[in-house]
């Protein structure tokens, strides 16, 4: 018989997991880039990929401590969004997605390549770079919680620590989107040559824009690693594509869309994954192997976000009024 | 066209603004705008080939030529929106040649599309702050902390009122730009060209598409310009509008300047008829039935200087 509780336990614990949080502060980069200035960044995984391996090799390599391995992420993701932008924000939108997408994948090629095993791991990634971000907290030892939220003291601390980034990450992006800075930045979305026409510097702006989508992506990778190890097969492009699956579930030029969306998703892949693997083991798909079963849950959230984007295709906090516009 | 009302009160014209013969190229009292040597070429078409242009300041400059004349393009050469294969141009006296069309506008020298250009999510009063100026609070770092810009964005809503009113538009201000009709969104297109307080207002195609009921309120509004100091380059098909508002006129045909002078004098000139008749000369009139309807009305206008 089928374990109903376990399954929706399983899938109740994604609602705070860290990688729930961190793929939340990562669609909110590309809020940001997408729904707010029109930027097509079809490399989000490359910024996280950043992340990671900044943070990593900061602290396996050299040593750093935790604050100078962030601004290691950090800075790298700011080159590369200089590197990204300076050649294409001028040029029409098409380019920057196809520049980024790229580029997303030399980076993570290059994380992979054995020329730099020393330092990169190669394809095994890395693990081993969490004393530092342990030490810092403040939980003494033992176990918290109730239900299936029940985790030890690092397990909270990373939580705590992950969530209140992105809380922060969001009532900044809401603050700057009701400046006139936002004005400006939705504006270039709507038609970057008025905005122009009007004394804005456009490409300045846009720069701005996808450094600091770019940086959220960034701290979401580091995020990522801090509960697993990095491995550099997470980073492909099907990374960024499922960010945009939550982008564009929650809606896209929103604050809330992107962490509610997160959160729907995760939920549904664990249910999905804990209801599928449970119902091949009790025998009611008989055709499946369980290889074929793990493949099957994408296919089923797929579905989901599908029926989701057609009864609502302004995403769940979308404005329904905007969409009356859209040609 | 004929049919369209014309204002009532007889606008004030700026008068003696040349200097010498009123020939293309002439020099003016005191120009605004000033074009040397400009060219473009798209392929093997010269789109634009001006020798030498002045704009007057203080005045209303209609800017009119056939369909494909290079209007169009001499604005967006002018204004930074496309570079120019030669030339150089100054605007109050400072070179604007190679500058990008952010700068031309922050200099006061700002424009409006003949596509009209809304910014459609944004509702009407975003659209028109966006066109205010040295706002602090377009600075990413200052935009946090909203004490820096409240004071001067309250500032700008007012002034944005002040104008939404006098266009008629101050009871559409929470609407989306998108919810707009064509003709409003012209006239929304000028007030936030106004926010930013320019000195030379380039206008290309203002009244296209605006119905007539609006056409007298858009023509006010740019002889309101004119009284408030501003000089004014506008692109114009209608003859009975050119005539009633312009100071000025420039004719463009095949990319050159071939006539300059006053509205009603520069309509006489056989260049500017030849410029109208020559597009149609190398076209088989019969082909197009309405082509050649708007070719006749055309030289109507041309040649009917009653008004
Ligand atoms: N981007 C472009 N690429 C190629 N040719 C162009 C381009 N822009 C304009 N042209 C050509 O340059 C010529 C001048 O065009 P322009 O738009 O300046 O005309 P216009 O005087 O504004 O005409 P209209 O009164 O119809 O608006 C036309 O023959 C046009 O086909
Ligand atoms: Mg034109």
């Amino acid at each position: 018989m089928i374990d109903w509780g376990a399954i929706f336990s399983n899938a109740a614990v994604e609602l705070i997991s860290p990688t729930t949080a961190a793929y939340a502060l990562a669609a909110l980069g590309l809020a940001v880039h997408f729904g707010y200035t029109g930027l097509l960044n079809f490399g989000q995984a490359g910024f996280m990929a950043l992340g990671a391996y900044g943070y990593a090799i900061s602290i396996l390599s050299f040593g750093f401590p935790v604050w100078g391995a962030v601004l290691v992420g950090i800075g790298a993701s700011v080159v590369f969004a200089l590197v990204l932008g300076i050649p294409t924000l001028r040029l029409r939108a098409d380019y920057l997605a196809i520049v980024t997408i790229a580029a997303a994948e030399i980076v993570r090629l290059l994380f992979t390549t054995n020329t730099f095993e020393p330092l990169t791991g190669s394809a095994n990634g890395l693990s081993g770079y969490k004393g530092g971000f342990a030490a810092l907290n403040p939980i003494p030892p033992g176990s918290y919680g109730f239900g299936p939220f029940e985790y030890n003291a690092y397990d909270w601390w990373l939580r705590i620590v992950a969530w209140t980034i992105v809380v922060l990450a969001c009532l900044f992006t809401w603050q700057i989107m009701r400046s006139p800075w936002g004005r400006v930045i939705k504006g270039i979305r709507e038609d970057e040559d008025a905005v122009r026409a009007l004394g804005k510097n456009v490409y300045s702006y846009k720069m701005q824009s996808l450094v600091l989508g770019g940086v959220f992506g960034t701290i979401a990778g580091m995020i990522f690693v801090l509960p697993r190890a990095v491995v550099p097969s997470n980073y492909q492009t099907s990374l960024t594509f499922f960010i945009y699956a939550i982008l564009l579930l929650g809606g896209a030029a929103t604050i809330l869309g992107p962490v509610i969306g997160s959160m729907i998703f995760w939920v549904l892949l664990s249910f999905f994954s804990g209801f599928i693997a449970r119902a091949v083991e009790a025998g009611w798909l008989p055709f499946m192997t369980s290889i074929q079963a793990g493949q099957l849950r994408f296919i089923l959230v797929g579905v989901a976000i599908m029926l989701i984007v057609i009864f609502r295709p302004q995403g769940i906090f979308g404005n329904k009024k905007e969409l009356a516009f859209v040609k | 066209m004929s049919s369209n009302p014309v204002p009532s009160s007889k606008p004030v014209k700026s008068i003696d603004l040349h200097i010498g013969e009123a020939e293309p190229g002439c020099k003016k009292r005191d120009p605004i705008l000033i074009a040397d040597g400009v060219s473009r070429t798209f392929g093997g078409l010269k789109a634009v080939d001006v020798d030498h242009v002045e704009i007057p300041r203080g005045a209303i400059t209609a800017l009119i030529g056939p369909n494909g004349a290079g209007k169009t393009t001499l604005f967006n050469l002018l204004t930074g929106f496309d570079k120019p294969d030669t030339g150089s141009w100054t605007f109050e006296g400072r070179s604007l040649s190679g500058m990008p069309a952010f700068k031309v506008a922050r200099m006061g020298q700002v424009r409006t599309f003949q596509l009209t250009k809304a910014l459609g999510l944004l509702t009407v009063m975003d659209n028109m702050l966006l066109g205010a100026k040295g706002q602090s609070g377009e600075n990413l770092f200052r935009a946090m902390l909203p004490f820096f810009w409240r004071k001067q964005e309250e500032d700008n809503k007012a002034r944005a009122i002040d104008i939404l009113t006098r266009f008629k538009l101050d009871t559409k201000k929470d609407d989306y730009a998108a919810s707009l009709s064509g003709g409003q969104r012209k006239l929304l297109e000028m007030a936030r060209a106004l926010m930013s307080e320019p000195t030379l207002v380039m206008l290309d195609e203002p009244m296209a598409g605006v119905n007539p009921a609006l056409t007298q309120s858009l023509l006010d509004h740019i002889l309101n310009l004119k009284t408030q100091g501003m000089s004014v380059l506008f692109v114009e098909h209608d003859m009975h509008m050119v005539r009633h508002i312009a100071d000025w006129v420039i004719v463009m045909a095949e990319g050159r300047v071939v006539a300059e002078g006053d509205p009603h004098e520069v309509m006489r000139n056989p260049a500017v008829i030849d410029a109208y008749l020559g597009q149609h000369h190398d076209e088989d009139l019969g082909a197009d039935p309405s082509a050649e309807k708007e070719h006749v009305v055309a030289i109507k206008e041309l040649l009917d200087d009653e008004l």
